[in-house]
């Protein structure tokens, strides 16, 4: 789960971390009040759960509260990589003397969480490992001890040759390390890490993003997410328990597994189509979810044909074929739709199919093809 | 021969008066695995379809069983304490079938388990099944037959497919394993690998990835030094897109790496003929 720079750095200040303070904007005139309230220079940040947000416009200076009005006014009418922004943080602006960049994952090589720091901040990380490695360190976590003062301290001096800057980013990477392990987090991410003339070191950005499956444990942390920034049908699919993720082509798939849905529409694709999304119905065998698929599905308008690709291990057949034949009565469908289901209950979901009115097959391949045809037909 | 589990597979089952422990313990003894025990904290001394004997705690289930492996169907919270137990026990070989581990639990577990000396599968996975010995999770055994190829995948209802079509082209198993979509897990493919190159009834190995990580390279690299047995592989996310989690937790190409693209490359340079489509599998291996 994605959150919002500002949630992330309320997790981080209750943490103990120097962080300058802010309020949200979802008006250019709260973002004026709010300027006038801070005087002087701010920052005035979009809040949307995309990468790149400075080089989109989303991040701007604002020397008095009126210009701080017209920059908020501006930035809330962006979309940043599809997404519309709907609120700014406004906080003072902070005189840098140097950027850092400190950020935690979990790391799959290792097997652990992983530190990743560099004095070259400010900038995509990912740059930085690629284009000068020298630059970054990675120091992997043992989750027994957790992150030793010692360690953090080869970090500290790693960014500064200064022992008291070395000092105070060793305690912020400790006071990090504790928010990313009591939030469930996936990532927890300074950038930049400054230090000010006077010799603070302060965290001036904060992203953070928390693993789904650590929710059940932490539901103050499921209160955070923002569904007004994510796309609706995903919202909708997570509600539904499905997991989906739109995409841009004509074929609306449905299937059961994640492996076999990536594989449904690489064949989509192999057929010369493209996949509208990617929608895995998952084990269980219910009804009701093949019915709230196909309503998600057949709300995409550029979905011109349905394809259902369904190998019952856990999965009964059956229940798919019910799911189809009651979401169908519910709302007829408006695009044509083929069915491929084998495996648990074949031969009843075959023949409820049947007695319904629709046909199905068993072949993968087949499938496809029929549905890439009828959705290229259609869009002729 | 088969790879991780056989004739003399003791299991138990954690979590077996769960929803899909019991469904699953049902399968798996009709398939013909021998399961000796279960685990259900408070259900001790009671018994699972009057037969399998339940116990508290795994310590005990092993101390009166002798189990040697244990599948895990228990909630996705308390799925790393349960692995952590079964190693603590002593049981050498842990599948663990939830899905929706924390990753962070697993970053404790795997050390945890790999002092113990135990391997683990999963989690987040299949589980295995050596056809006409033992199945050890929730691969459909109809869909198998017995034979001498191996298969390694980090999907399920994919690999149902490619096993499917492979059955249906009379070319049977030694044994499928299921590694799991997590981004951290027990087993991965090397290990799997290894395990089919030792084993003298494996002519041939099937190795299915998808996108994310470096597994699969790594794999790639391992079955080019080390293995005298052909392999050939499918990958699967050729249309996903990047940034995004298809599903699986640890399916999604990070920055540009992790892609299909690079792993099927990667397969391509160390000897491992790709298929394209999965049912093209049954015809590379017609080919070795």
């Amino acid at each position: 789960m994605n959150i919002h720079e500002y949630q992330a750095k309320e997790i981080f200040r209750n943490a103990g971390i120097p962080i300058p303070p802010g309020e949200i904007a979802t008006t250019a005139a709260e973002a004026e009040a709010i300027a006038r309230k801070f005087g002087g220079t701010v920052v005035i940040k979009a809040q949307v759960h995309a990468g790149g947000r400075g080089k989109a416009g989303g991040v701007k200076l604002a020397k008095t509260p009126e210009e701080a009005r017209e920059v908020a006014a501006a930035i809330l009418n962006l979309t940043i990589k599809d997404l519309p922004v709907k609120k700014v943080l406004v906080t003072p602006a902070a005189d840098i003397e140097s950027e850092a960049y400190v950020g935690v994952i979990v790391d799959r090589a290792s097997k652990r969480a992983v530190f990743m720091v560099s004095p070259a901040g400010g900038i995509d990380i990912e740059q930085v490992a690629a284009e000068t490695p020298d630059k970054l360190m990675r120091y992997p976590v043992d989750p027994r001890f957790g992150l030793m003062p010692f360690e953090a301290m080869e970090m500290g001096f790693f960014l500064y040759d200064d022992v008291k800057k070395a000092r105070s980013a060793a305690k912020i990477m400790q006071q990090l390390y504790a928010a990313f392990i009591s939030s469930g987090g996936s990532l927890a991410e300074i950038n930049p890490l400054v230090t000010t003339p006077a010799g603070d070191v302060v965290a001036l950005d904060a992203k953070m993003v928390i693993d789904d499956n650590e929710l059940d444990r932490y539901p103050a942390l499921s209160a955070l997410r923002d569904e007004s920034a994510e796309d609706p049908a995903e919202v909708e699919a997570r509600k539904a328990n499905l997991t989906f993720i739109k995409l841009d082509g004509n074929v609306g798939c449905v299937v059961n597994g994640a492996g076999l849905a990536m594989a449904t529409m690489d064949l989509v694709k192999y057929y010369g189509g493209e996949p509208a999304n990617f929608l895995d119905i998952g084990g269980s065998s219910n009804p009701e979810k093949v019915v709230n698929a196909l309503r998600i599905i057949t709300s995409d308008p550029n979905v011109k044909a349905i394809l259902f690709n369904i190998f019952g291990g856990i999965t009964r057949t059956d229940d798919v074929a019910n799911g189809i034949v009651t979401a169908t009565k519910q709302n007829p469908l408006k695009v044509p739709i083929v069915i491929r289901l084998t495996g648990t209950n074949e031969e009843i979901a075959l023949k409820i199919l049947k007695d319904n009115g629709f046909s199905a097959m068993t072949d993968m391949d087949e499938a496809v093809k029929k549905a890439v045809s009828l959705a290229t037909g259609a869009a002729a | 021969m088969s790879i991780f589990i056989d004739d003399d597979t003791r299991l138990i089952v954690q979590g077996i008066t769960g929803r899909d422990g019991s469904f699953h313990t049902r399968q798996m003894v009709e398939y013909g695995t021998h399961v000796v025990g279960g685990v259900t904290p408070g259900k001790g001394g009671q018994k699972f379809d009057e037969k399998v004997p339940i116990f508290n705690t795994v310590h005990h289930a092993v101390k009166e069983t002798g189990a040697n492996a244990t599948v895990i169907y228990v909630p996705p919270m308390f799925a790393a304490d349960a692995m952590m137990e079964a190693a603590d026990a002593g049981i050498p070989f842990i599948v663990c079938i939830t899905e929706g581990v924390p990753v962070l639990d697993m970053t404790r577990v795997y050390p945890f388990v790999k002092e113990k000396g135990a391997r683990l599968l999963g989690p987040n996975c299949p589980g295995l099944i050596s056809p006409g010995k033992s199945k050890v999770g929730i691969i459909p055994g109809r869909i198998c037959t017995q034979g001498n190829i191996g298969l390694v995948s980090r999907s399920g209802t994919l690999t149902y497919e490619v096993v499917f079509q492979m059955t249906r082209a009379g070319m049977g198993q030694t044994t499928c394993v299921g590694i799991g979509g997590d981004p951290i897990n027990g087993t991965n493919f090397i290990d799997c690998l290894a395990a089919f190159e030792a084993d003298p009834d494996t002519e041939s190995v099937v190795m299915i990835g998808e996108i994310g990580g470096t597994d699969e390279q790594d794999a790639a690299v391992f079955v080019k030094e080390k293995m005298t047995k052909p392999v050939v592989g499918f990958i699967a996310g050729q249309t996903a897109p990047p940034g995004r989690r298809m599903g699986h937790a640890g399916a999604i190409i990070s920055g540009s790496a992790g892609t299909a693209a690079e792993k099927m490359q990667a397969f391509e340079e160390n000897g491992i003929a790709v298929a394209k489509r999965p049912i093209d599998v049954v015809q590379l291996l017609r080919n070795v």
